[in-house]
């Protein structure tokens, strides 16, 4: 295999498949949870952390974490199960975003080595642009995500089915529902590495949407979530090296939607199954 | 008036400085254009909020991207590509019944995925387009630079026919906005108003994209009309309310987008957050004092 002798599709493979691990794990949660707007609301915070850190000069990463883990737990602090009115959410990130523009340009004017295409980076990903260090990093920050959810999935499982009986229980509802926030706002960071920040809803949404389709079992239901995010990753970036024209994280993004699409036509069942495991 | 004239700084005297500002003619077809757009988006915003169909919004405005990249790899005007996107997004939003209104995880999951695809779309077509990365920032945030007066006429007759047609189905829409059920009772037709409802704005978030940029639109949509809601329960009025905020905001944020380097969209945005928070606020507190009064007056809650 030839496009394993270059070392940027080594590392984006490498880094890749632990993101997509990782979001499709974490994915399965959110659209369980039926909070898929939150999803949203965090990937544009992302964007707004990472060019912050980049208009103050320090690692764009670091932005990154920083911004969505706080933004998520103050989410979570706001409501019960972190879900707030969909007008509050859908005003404060329509005016983070604005911010995002702010530190944007004042990168891109004040410092001298801010280039214009940063935003475009943050906003769409560069995968294939990762330095070994940096996938390495990636790699070894998804996989304690993804150990972190399969830490909490039995208890967080429980739940999102049903949150009162769990809490008769004596599952710790709210403590559960905080922590994952937290995992989706830093699974939320990793993606916005590889697909960027205004995509990573689709890796989180999609590959769990399908997999909600294809099986009921909860556990089936997570591992073919994270299955699927892996292998749609292998896919997209296998397109993508070999169609040069295709951005690669249009490539992910189209596997991903087509994928998507293929379950809802090939499995039509009765909507009162599909929403059965919601509640 | 000279260019040395025109360009100095604020003089904290009104008159003068709005002199100096429309002595530029891109900077009077900003502000008309963005007058049109800022009672369009007010209006149809309101209804938006009223409906709860925030995630529709959000995702009509995110459509308006691929947009217009797709009509400028095409070379035909962006503005045809914002139209044609934006309301075929509205029609196929239309299609999946319940979808846009928050609902179920699986749909949400569903409306997220469309919207990253689409977005993926806008993303390919810059790719093919080469050359046209700077671009991308005024498409995604919004640029009143380069405004012609063309434009501003189909604006203006966009929104007046988007606005005819809502002042003809205003009535029944709000009656189906409030109480579904009852209107359904009435004979109203409330399936057919929601398509017409999506497609209007769908209409005025290929509008307001022109101005406020793809990722920004949502905030004028949402923001002046969920401060108005919280300020009064009329309609009649809090929908004039929003439109004046709308205004107030759109036009402070010309003025402070002209006489700095940050964009529009930076300003629009946090003036209207700012609105928002203010109006929060005062709802808390009219509401506290009203919890005292009734407690003073001795009345049992």
């Amino acid at each position: 295999m030839s496009a394993f002798t270059h070392p940027y599709f080594v590392h984006a493979l490498l880094a890749g498949t632990a993101i997509a691990l990782a979001a499709g794990l974490v994915g399965h949660f959110l659209v369980l949870r039926a909070q898929v707007f939150t999803g949203d609301a965090l990937s544009h915070v992302a964007f707004t952390g990472a060019l912050a850190a980049l208009a103050l000069g320090y690692d764009l990463r670091l932005g990154l974490f920083a911004a969505t883990v706080l933004f998520a737990v103050l989410l979570g602090a706001l409501g019960p199960r972190g879900r707030t009115d969909d007008v509050a959410i859908g005003s404060v990130f329509s005016w983070i975003l604005g911010l995002g523009v702010f530190f944007l340009t004042l990168y891109t004017t004040s410092r001298n080595t801010g280039n214009g295409t940063a935003g475009v980076n943050v906003l769409f990903g560069s995968i294939f642009g990762l330095s070994s260090g940096q996938a390495e990093l990636a790699a070894l920050v998804a996989g304690l995500i993804c150990l972190a959810v399969l830490a909490i999935a039995r208890p967080l499982l429980f739940a999102s089915v049903d949150e009162a009986v769990a809490a008769a229980r004596r599952v710790p509802v709210r403590l559960l529902g905080l922590v994952f926030l937290i995992l989706v706002g830093a699974c939320a960071a990793e993606a916005a590495q590889a697909v960027g920040s205004l995509l990573l809803l689709g890796l989180l949404a999609a590959p769990a949407g399908a997999a909600a389709h294809l099986t009921d079992r909860p556990y089936h239901s997570l591992a073919l979530s994270a299955g699927l995010a892996v292998a749609e990753m292998w896919a997209g970036l296998a397109l993508s090296y070999s169609v040069p024209q295709l951005p690669p994280s249009f490539a992910i993004m189209a596997v991903a939607t087509a994928v998507y699409a293929v379950a809802m036509i090939a499995v039509r069942r009765p909507r009162a199954r599909v929403g059965l495991a919601e509640a | 008036m000279n260019w040395a004239d025109a360009s100095a700084g604020w003089s904290w005297n009104p008159v003068t400085d709005l002199q100096q500002i429309w002595a530029f003619p891109f900077m009077v077809n900003a502000f008309r254009a963005g007058t049109v757009v800022a009672v369009l988006a007010a209006v149809m915003g309101w209804f938006m909020v009223l409906r709860r169909q925030s995630f529709a919004g959000h995702t009509l405005a995110l459509v308006s991207f691929p947009g217009a990249a797709c009509a400028t790899l095409l070379g035909i005007g962006a503005g045809f590509g914002y139209f044609a996107f934006c309301v075929g997004g509205a029609l196929v939003i239309a299609a999946i019944p319940r979808a846009g209104q928050g609902g179920s995880g699986q749909e949400s999951a569903l409306t997220g995925t469309v919207q990253a695809f689409l977005l993926a779309c806008g993303f390919l077509f810059v790719a093919l387009y080469k050359g046209f990365l700077g671009g991308v920032n005024s498409l995604l945030f919004g640029s009143f630079l380069g405004i012609t007066t063309a434009q501003v006429t189909v604006l203006t007759v966009a929104a007046a026919l988007a606005l005819g047609v809502l002042a003809v189905i205003g009535r029944p829409l709000l009656f189906a906005s409030v109480d579904e059920n009852v209107a359904v009772g009435r004979g109203v037709p409330v399936r057919a108003l929601s398509v017409v409802f999506l497609v209007l704005l769908g209409t005025a978030t290929a509008e307001a994209s022109q101005i406020t940029g793809t990722l920004l639109v949502f905030a004028l949509l949402v923001m002046p009309a969920a401060a108005a809601q919280q300020l009064t329960a009329r309609p009649a009025l809090s929908l004039a309310l929003s439109v004046l905020i709308a205004l107030a905001v759109t036009w402070t944020g010309l003025i402070a987008a002209y006489y700095s380097p940050y964009p529009i969209g930076f300003y629009v945005t946090t003036f209207a957050f700012a609105v928002h928070v203010l109006a929060r606020a005062a709802r808390t507190l009219d509401s506290a004092v009203d919890r005292r009064r009734f407690a003073g007056a001795g009345a049992v809650v």
